[in-house]
C-alpha cells in the first residue's frame, strides 16, 4: 500500500500545515513516540479489570425496571442463603445521598420510599466472593414499586433542567425585513460513547477509615469530591487513582463517580476490596449518552445572499437528572448559530427532564447537535439561493473582528476561511460537485455525492469556568534530580502523557525522556481540573509551561548556569523543589454569566470537512468513501497524536451521521448490547485525510487551542450534505439511516401522508418540496413576512409544545 | 477437568470447567491480562488471540476446545523486551491510542501478515473488520499493518 | 465478565459416543460456539443445562463432490467455505455468503451446521440452501434421515431436527447451468446481522432466455427463512425483463411478513426485498 510504505522513514508523515511551525518547537524533526505505547503494545498496561487485589469480592448493582415509580420495598427471596452476600441500600450511606456534580439531584441509590426516575437506576448494591453466588443473588432480589406516569418526550416534559437565551441585535425585525426566510427543524438522537473498555472501578478500604478507588476515569477530582460528600471522608481519606483507561470520550466524566461510590460503599461495609466491573450490557443501559436534541431554525437572508437574522430554538433531552446537562446545553446554545457573522440573532436553549437515563458528556458537548442543525440550515439556504455551499460559507464565515451572538469580538485566531479552503481544495470540492451534477442524470443504481460543513468550537471551559476551576499543575525537581510533572489530567489515548513531557522538556531545554509523569493519584497530584472540553493541551499545558519557566528561572538564578547543565547539581545542593502553578485568567477575557454576554471562550478552534458518499438507490445504504477534515488547533504539538484525534473524532461523527442510534421502549434502551448498538468497523470507515491548520492563540505560550472535539462537529453535517448531493433529499434527523433515506426518497417521488413513513417524524421530514435548483425564490412582494418557506417543515411535535 | 495447551510457546495445564471461556482462562487462571474483554459476545474483537495461527475471539471459545492446541496472545509477540515488527509499526504510526483494542488488533494484524496477502488497504480493512476501535478511525492501524507487512515482504 | 454459568460439557470423539450422550437428554451441541457462547451469557434467553462439544467428530467435516451432489460437513467453517476450490467451482454463492458473515474471527469458528441448527430467521446461508434444493442430513443413535431444506425450518427458531439429533451434513444437488445470486443487506459492512438476505437460483433456458427451476428464498422477512413460492411461480418460465420484475416484486411484497425490530422496520425490509429482487432481475436481463 503506497500510503504507508512512503512512511517508513520518517515514521510519520508530518501533517500538512497551512501556517508555519511554531518557533519554540520548530526545531523538532521527529516527534516523541507515545509514552505508554510500549506497555499498551505488549499487554503490560494495566486497565482496571487487569488489576488484582487479594481477597477482592465482586460487586453488582440492582437497578430499576421502571422508568418512573415509587420504590416501595426491596424484597429478598427468603429461600436464598443471604449469609454469603453483602447488601447495601441507601440508608447505609454515611454522608449525603447525592452524586455530587452540578445539581444535587441524583442519588447514589434510590431509598425505599423514594422516587425512581429512570430505567436502570441504581437501587441497591450486592457483593459476593464469587461471581456465581453474586449472579444467583441478583436474581433473588425483587423491587416492589408503584408506577408513576412517565415522560419520554422532551417536548412534552414540563420539567426544565436548564435554560439559556442569547440575544444580539433584533432577530424579529431582521426576519421581518428579510427577503427570504428559510425554516428548518432538525433532530439528533442519543449517541453512546462506546469506549471499548467498559466502566470499571475497584474500591479498597484504607487503614485511616477512608477508601481508595482505582478505576477507568477521566476526572479524578470529580470522584474525589463525590466520595468526600457521600461517604463523609476527609481530603486525605478519599484517594482516587486512575488505571490505564480504554477510552472515555466524555463517557467517563461523570458516571465513574457513581460507580466509585457504589464500589466504595460495598468495600467499606465489607472491609475488603470490591470490584465493580460493568459488562457491556450494563454499561450501555445505565450510563450517559449524548443528549438528543431538537433544533429549530428561522433564518432570514437577502436575495443576494446576505445573512440578516437567525432565530434558533434548541431543546435538549437531559434525561432524568441534571448531571452535566446545563453545561452541555450552554455550549450547544452558544454554538447554535454556526461560525457565521450575523447582526440579529436570538438563540434560546432549554433542556428538559425525561424519564430516561441521564444524558451527559460526549465529545463535542452539545455543539455537534446544534452545529449539525446550523450546517444543515446553511446548506439548505445555499440550495434555496442556488449558490454553492462553499461560496455561501466564504461570504458568511467569521473573520477577525467579527462579533459573535454573545457579543464577543473575535480579536484573533480565527481560521474559519483557512480550514474551509484547505478542506475544499484538498477534496476538490467544487470540481467534483460540478462533475457530479453532470453525471447524476445518467441512470444507475448508485449515486455519489459530496458535502461540506464548517464549524467552530470554543476552546476550554465556557465563560468563567476556568477561573472558577482555578486548576493547579505542578512540576517537581526531586532531590535526586528528576523532573516530574504532577497533574490530575488523565491519559485516555489522546496523548496527555506524551505531550506534557514534550512541552515541559522544550521549555526546560532537556530531553523528553528526562521528564517523568507522576501517576494520576489524588494523593500525589494537584487538581489540574477535569480532562474534558479539549482543555488539556491548551489550558493545563499553559499552566505547565508557566511552572516550567518558574522552575527554570529559580535554578538558573541560583546556579548562574543554563538549566540543562545545572539542575541536577542544584537538586543535590538544595534538595528538591516543587512549583505549584495556578491557572491565570486570560487577560482581557470577560463573560457575564447572568446575561450570557461577553467572551464565551478565550478563543475558538475551527474545522471544515468534506465528505464523499455513495448511496445505493435501491436500499438507501450509504458508503462514506472519504472525509477530508481540516482542523485549526492553534499550534500542533504532536502531529501524529493530533491527526489521531481528528481521525478518531471524524469516524465517531460518521457513525453519528449514518448508523449510531438508540431505540427506546418505555424509557429503556432497546439496543443495549454491542450486537445491536453498531459503530463503524474498518470496512465502514472512510479514508480520512486530516489537515492540521495552525492559527495560534496568543493567550497560550504554545499557541495550542485543543483538538479533541473539533472533528466531531463537522463530519456529520458534511455526510448528510453529501447524501443530499447524491440523491436530492435532505435527511433532517440523525442518523441518516437507509430506512430514513428510503422513506425520504419515496416521499420525494410520491408525496406521502404525514407521519406515515417509518423512520421519519412529521416535522423532521426530509422534504423535496424545496425549490428546485434554478427556480427563482424571489418573493412576490416584500410585504409578505414569509415570502418563501423553503424547504417547508411540518410543525408536528413542535407545535404541540407551544 | 484438566486441559493441556500451549500458550505463547509454553506448555500449560489448566484445571477448569470445560465451558470456561478461553478469555477467562488466559486472564484469570494464567494472569495474561493483555487480552481484553469489550463485549463478551464476539462483537468487538478486543479478546482476539491466535488459535493454531487463526484469529479467534477468546470470549467465544470454551477451553474444552483448546485442549492440545496452541494459543498466541499479545504477551507472546515481543521477544526479550523487543517489540516485534507489527508492534513497532503501531508505535511509529500511532496505531494505538487508548490501547484497549490494540492487543486484539495486533493479533488480527499478525494473522493478516502471516496469510501472506498483499498489504492492500481493502484487504487490511477486511482483516480487522472484527476488531472495533473507537479512538483511531482505523487509519493509523491500517498504516501500521501495511508498514509491517511491507517490511516483512521486503526485509531490511 | 466471565459467564456466570459454565454448564458441564462432554467432548466425545466418536459419533456413537455423541449419540449415546444425546440420547440421555439435556445436551445442547456446541460446534464453533459463535451462537452458543453468546447464549451462555444469559443475555438472550436461558443457557443450556449441559453442552456436547461436537468439534472432535471428524465425520462431520469435509467438502466433497459425490456423484451429482455437493456434500458439505456440518463442521465446515466459513473460512473453509471461502477457501474451498470445490465451493468456488460448484456453489460460489455460498462462499460469497460466508464472506459476509461476521468478520474474520467469526468466520474462523462459525460453522454451516451451526447456522442451520441455530435456525435464526437471519441466518445468512439458509436462503442459499433453500434456493438450491439442498437437503440436510441429521442423525441420532436411532437413524439417519434426510430432510429437504424446505421442510427444515418450521417456525421461529424451530427446526425438524429432534433434540437428540445432530446435523451431520448438507447435500446440494448439482444442476448444470444453474445460476445462484446472493444479496445481503445489513446495517454495516461487517459484523452485521441481515436486515434482508436473499438468494435467487434459476436455470437459463438457452434460446428463449426464459428462466426455469426458479427458486427464491429470503431471510429476515418472516419468523423463519422462507421460500417465496408465489414469486417463483411468476418468474418460472418468464424472461428477466422489466415487466417480469414488476410482477415479481408485487407478488413478493404480498408474500413476505417482515416485522419492526431493533435493526430495521417492516416497511424498509419489504421495500428493500422487492427493490433488490427487481434489480437482480434487471441485471440478469441486461446481461
Ligand atoms: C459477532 C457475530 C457475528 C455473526 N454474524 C453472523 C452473520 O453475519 N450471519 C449469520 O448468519 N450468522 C452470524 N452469526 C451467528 C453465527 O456465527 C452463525 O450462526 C454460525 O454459523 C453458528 O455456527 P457455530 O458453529 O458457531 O454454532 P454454535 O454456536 O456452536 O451452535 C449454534 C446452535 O446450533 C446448534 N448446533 C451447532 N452445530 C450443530 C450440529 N452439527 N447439529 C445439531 N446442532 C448443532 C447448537 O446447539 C446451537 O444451538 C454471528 C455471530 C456472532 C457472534
Ligand atoms: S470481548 Fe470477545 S469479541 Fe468482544
Ligand atoms: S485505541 Fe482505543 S479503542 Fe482502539
Amino acid at each position: 500500500m503506497k500510503r504507508a510504505s512512503t512512511r517508513i522513514a520518517p515514521p510519520s508523515r508530518p501533517a500538512e500545515r497551512v501556517a508555519p511551525a511554531a518557533p519554540a518547537l520548530a526545531a523538532r524533526t521527529a516527534f516523541p513516540l507515545r509514552r505508554e505505547g510500549p506497555a499498551k503494545l505488549t499487554g503490560e498496561a494495566r486497565y482496571a479489570d487487569d488489576l488484582v487485589f487479594a481477597g477482592a469480592w465482586y460487586g453488582a448493582t440492582i437497578r430499576s425496571d421502571d422508568p418512573h415509580a415509587t420504590l416501595i420495598a426491596i424484597d429478598r427471596d427468603p429461600d436464598f442463603d443471604w449469609s454469603r452476600v453483602l447488601i447495601v441500600t441507601a440508608d447505609e450511606i454515611p454522608g449525603e445521598n447525592v452524586v455530587s456534580l452540578i445539581s444535587d439531584d441524583q442519588p447514589v441509590l434510590v431509598p425505599v420510599g423514594g422516587e425512581i426516575r429512570h430505567h436502570a437506576e441504581p437501587v441497591a448494591l450486592l457483593a459476593a466472593a464469587d461471581r456465581s453466588t453474586l449472579h444467583a443473588a441478583k436474581r433473588r432480589i425483587q423491587l416492589r414499586t408503584e408506577r408513576l406516569p412517565a415522560v419520554f418526550d422532551p417536548l412534552a416534559s414540563t420539567q426544565q433542567i436548564a435554560h439559556f437565551a442569547i440575544r444580539r441585535g433584533d432577530a424579529e425585525k431582521g426576519l421581518a425585513d428579510a427577503e427570504l426566510i428559510v425554516e428548518g427543524e432538525y433532530r439528533v438522537g442519543h449517541q453512546e460513547q462506546l469506549y471499548i473498555e467498559n466502566q470499571a472501578m475497584i474500591a479498597l478500604p484504607r487503614d485511616d477509615g477512608g477508601i481508595t478507588v482505582h478505576g477507568s476515569l477521566q476526572c479524578p477530582y470529580y470522584i474525589h469530591k463525590a466520595m468526600k460528600r457521600a461517604l463523609n471522608l476527609t481530603d486525605a481519606q478519599a484517594v482516587v487513582i486512575q488505571s490505564e483507561t480504554g477510552g472515555g470520550f466524555g463517557g467517563k466524566e461523570e458516571y465513574p463517580s457513581m460507580i466509585a461510590l457504589h464500589a466504595a460503599l460495598l468495600a467499606r461495609k465489607l472491609g475488603k476490596p470490591v470490584r465493580m466491573i460493568y459488562d457491556r450490557h450494563e454499561d450501555i443501559s445505565a450510563t450517559t449518552k449524548r443528549h438528543p436534541a431538537i433544533v429549530r431554525h428561522r433564518t432570514g437572508v437577502t436575495r443576494d445572499g446576505e445573512l440578516v437574522a437567525q432565530e434558533i430554538e434548541v431543546v435538549m433531552d437531559g434525561g432524568a437528572y441534571a448531571t452535566l446537562t446545563p453545561v452541555v446545553l450552554s455550549r450547544g446554545t452558544i454554538h447554535a448559530g454556526g461560525p457565521y457573522r450575523c447582526e440579529n440573532v436570538t438563540i434560546t436553549g432549554r433542556a428538559m427532564a425525561t424519564n430516561t437515563p441521564p444524558n451527559g458528556a460526549f465529545r463535542g458537548f452539545g455543539a455537534p447537535q446544534t452545529e449539525f442543525a446550523a450546517e444543515m440550515q446553511v446548506n439548505r439556504i445555499a440550495e434555496a439561493l442556488d449558490v454553492s455551499p462553499l461560496e455561501l460559507r466564504r461570504r458568511w464565515a467569521y473573520r477577525e473582528g467579527d462579533v459573535t451572538p454573545t457579543g464577543q469580538v473575535l480579536r484573533e485566531s480565527v481560521a474559519a476561511l483557512e480550514v474551509l479552503e484547505a478542506a475544499a481544495e484538498t477534496a476538490g470540492f467544487s470540481r467534483k460537485r460540478t462533475d457530479r451534477r453532470r453525471a447524476s442524470t445518467s441512470g444507475g443504481t448508485r449515486a455519489s455525492g459530496i458535502g461540506l460543513a464548517l464549524a467552530w468550537h470554543g476552546a476550554g471551559f465556557t465563560g468563567a469556568g476556568e477561573t472558577h476551576l482555578a486548576s493547579v499543575a505542578s512540576i517537581e525537581l526531586t532531590d535526586v534530580g528528576a523532573i516530574r510533572v504532577l497533574t490530575a489530567s488523565t491519559e485516555m489515548g489522546q496523548g496527555t502523557k506524551t505531550i506534557f513531557p514534550q512541552l515541559v522538556a522544550a521549555e526546560l531545554g532537556i530531553g523528553i525522556d528526562e521528564v517523568e509523569m507522576a501517576p494520576q493519584d489524588t494523593s500525589l497530584v494537584p487538581d489540574s481540573g477535569p480532562t474534558v472540553a479539549s482543555r488539556t493541551a491548551m489550558v493545563v499545558g499553559r499552566i505547565l509551561i508557566g511552572a516550567a519557566r518558574k522552575l527554570r528561572a529559580r535554578v538558573e538564578e541560583s546556579s548562574g548556569q543554563p538549566f540543562p547543565r545545572s539542575y541536577r547539581d542544584f537538586a543535590k545542593r538544595n534538595g528538591g523543589i516543587r512549583i505549584d502553578e495556578r491557572f491565570e485568567p486570560y487577560p482581557g477575557i470577560t463573560f457575564d454569566e447572568e446575561r450570557y454576554v461577553g467572551d464565551a471562550y478565550p478563543c475558538y478552534g475551527w474545522a471544515a470537512a468534506v465528505a464523499e458518499v455513495e448511496v445505493d438507490l435501491d436500499t438507501g445504504e450509504v458508503a462514506v468513501e472519504s472525509v477530508v477534515s481540516a482542523d485549526d488547533v492553534g499550534r500542533v504539538i504532536h502531529p501524529v497524536l493530533a491527526e489521531g484525534q481528528v481521525e478518531g473524532g471524524t469516524l465517531q461523527a460518521v457513525g453519528y451521521a449514518t448508523m449510531e442510534e438508540i431505540k427506546l421502549a418505555d424509557g429503556r434502551y432497546l439496543n443495549d448490547r454491542l450486537a445491536t448498538y453498531l459503530i463503524p468497523t474498518a470496512l465502514d470507515a472512510p479514508r480520512i485525510t486530516s489537515i492540521l491548520v495552525e492559527k495560534p492563540f496568543s493567550g497560550s505560550p504554545h499557541g495550542a487551542k485543543g483538538v479533541g472535539e473539533l472533528p466531531m462537529d463537522v463530519a456529520a453535517p458534511a455526510v448528510v450534505a453529501a447524501i443530499h448531493d447524491a440523491v436530492g433529499v435532505w435527511i433532517h434527523e440523525l442518523p441518516a439511516t437507509p430506512e430514513r433515506i428510503l422513506a425520504a426518497l419515496s416521499g420525494a417521488s410520491a408525496p406521502d401522508t404525514p407521519g406515515s413513513e417509518p423512520g421519519t417524524r412529521s416535522g423532521a421530514r426530509a422534504n423535496r418540496a424545496a425549490p428546485a435548483r434554478g427556480v427563482d425564490p424571489r418573493p412576490e412582494a416584500p410585504s409578505d413576512p414569509l415570502p418563501l418557506r423553503a424547504p417547508q417543515d411540518k410543525g408536528g411535535d413542535w407545535e404541540r409544545d407551544r | 477437568m484438566s486441559y493441556r495447551l500451549q500458550v505463547n510457546g509454553e506448555p500449560v495445564e489448566v484445571d477448569a470447567p470445560g465451558m470456561r471461556r478461553l478469555l477467562d482462562v488466559l486472564r484469570e487462571e494464567l494472569g495474561l491480562t493483555g487480552t481484553k474483554e469489550g463485549c463478551g459476545e464476539g462483537e468487538c474483537g478486543a479478546c482476539s488471540v491466535l488459535l493454531d495461527g487463526a484469529v479467534v475471539d477468546a470470549c467465544l471459545v470454551p477451553i474444552c476446545q483448546v485442549d492440545g492446541r496452541a494459543v498466541t496472545t499479545v504477551e507472546g509477540l515481543a521477544r526479550e523486551g523487543v517489540l516485534n515488527a507489527l508492534q513497532a509499526a503501531f508505535l511509529e504510526t500511532g496505531g494505538a491510542q487508548c490501547g484497549i483494542c490494540t492487543p486484539g488488533m495486533l493479533m488480527a494484524g499478525e494473522a493478516f501478515i502471516a496469510s501472506g496477502a498483499a498489504p492492500e488497504e481493502d484487504a487490511i480493512r477486511e482483516a480487522i473488520a472484527g476488531n472495533l476501535c473507537r479512538c483511531t478511525g482505523y487509519t493509523k492501524i491500517i498504516d501500521a499493518i501495511a508498514l509491517a507487512a511491507e517490511r516483512r515482504r521486503v526485509p531490511g | 465478565m466471565p459467564n456466570a454459568v459454565e454448564p458441564p460439557v462432554a467432548s466425545p470423539s466418536s459419533l456413537q459416543d455423541a449419540y449415546a450422550l444425546l440420547a440421555k437428554g439435556g445436551y445442547r451441541p456446541i460446534a464453533g460456539g459463535t451462537d452458543l457462547m453468546v447464549q451462555l451469557t444469559g443475555e438472550i434467553g436461558e443457557p443450556p443445562e449441559r453442552v456436547l462439544d461436537i468439534s472432535r467428530l471428524d465425520r462431520l467435516r469435509g467438502i466433497e463432490r459425490n456423484a451429482g451432489w455437493l456434500v458439505i460437513g456440518a463442521l465446515t467453517t466459513y473460512t473453509e467455505l471461502r477457501r474451498s476450490p470445490l465451493i468456488a467451482e460448484l456453489l460460489p454463492a455460498l462462499a460469497e455468503a460466508a464472506a459476509t458473515i461476521g468478520a474474520a474471527q467469526i468466520q474462523q469458528r462459525g460453522t454451516l451446521g451451526g447456522n442451520i441448527a441455530n435456525a435464526s430467521p437471519a441466518g445468512d446461508t439458509l436462503p442459499i440452501l433453500l434456493a438450491t434444493d439442498a437437503r440436510i442430513v441429521v442423525g441420532s443413535g436411532r437413524q439417519e434421515r434426510t430432510i429437504p431444506a424446505t421442510e427444515f425450518w418450521i417456525g421461529y427458531r424451530t427446526t425438524a431436527r429432534a433434540d437428540d439429533e445432530l446435523v451431520l451434513r448438507v447435500e446440494v444437488p448439482l444442476v448444470s447451468d444453474r445460476r445462484v445470486r446472493f444479496r445481503k443487506i445489513g446495517t454495516r459492512r461487517a459484523q452485521a446481522i441481515s436486515k434482508v438476505v436473499m438468494a435467487l437460483s434459476w436455470s437459463a433456458d438457452g434460446r428463449a432466455g426464459a428462466w426455469r427451476n426458479v427458486r427464491l428464498a429470503l431471510g429476515s422477512v418472516a419468523e423463519r427463512p422462507i421460500r417465496a413460492w408465489e414469486t417463483e411461480a411468476i418468474l418460472e418460465g418468464a424472461r428477466p425483463d422489466e415487466e417480469t420484475a414488476e410482477r415479481a416484486v408485487a407478488a413478493l411484497a404480498a408474500e413476505i411478513h417482515p416485522i419492526d425490530d431493533v435493526r430495521s422496520t417492516a416497511e424498509y425490509r419489504r421495500a428493500v426485498a422487492t427493490r433488490v429482487l427487481h434489480r437482480l432481475i434487471r441485471e440478469e436481463g441486461s446481461r
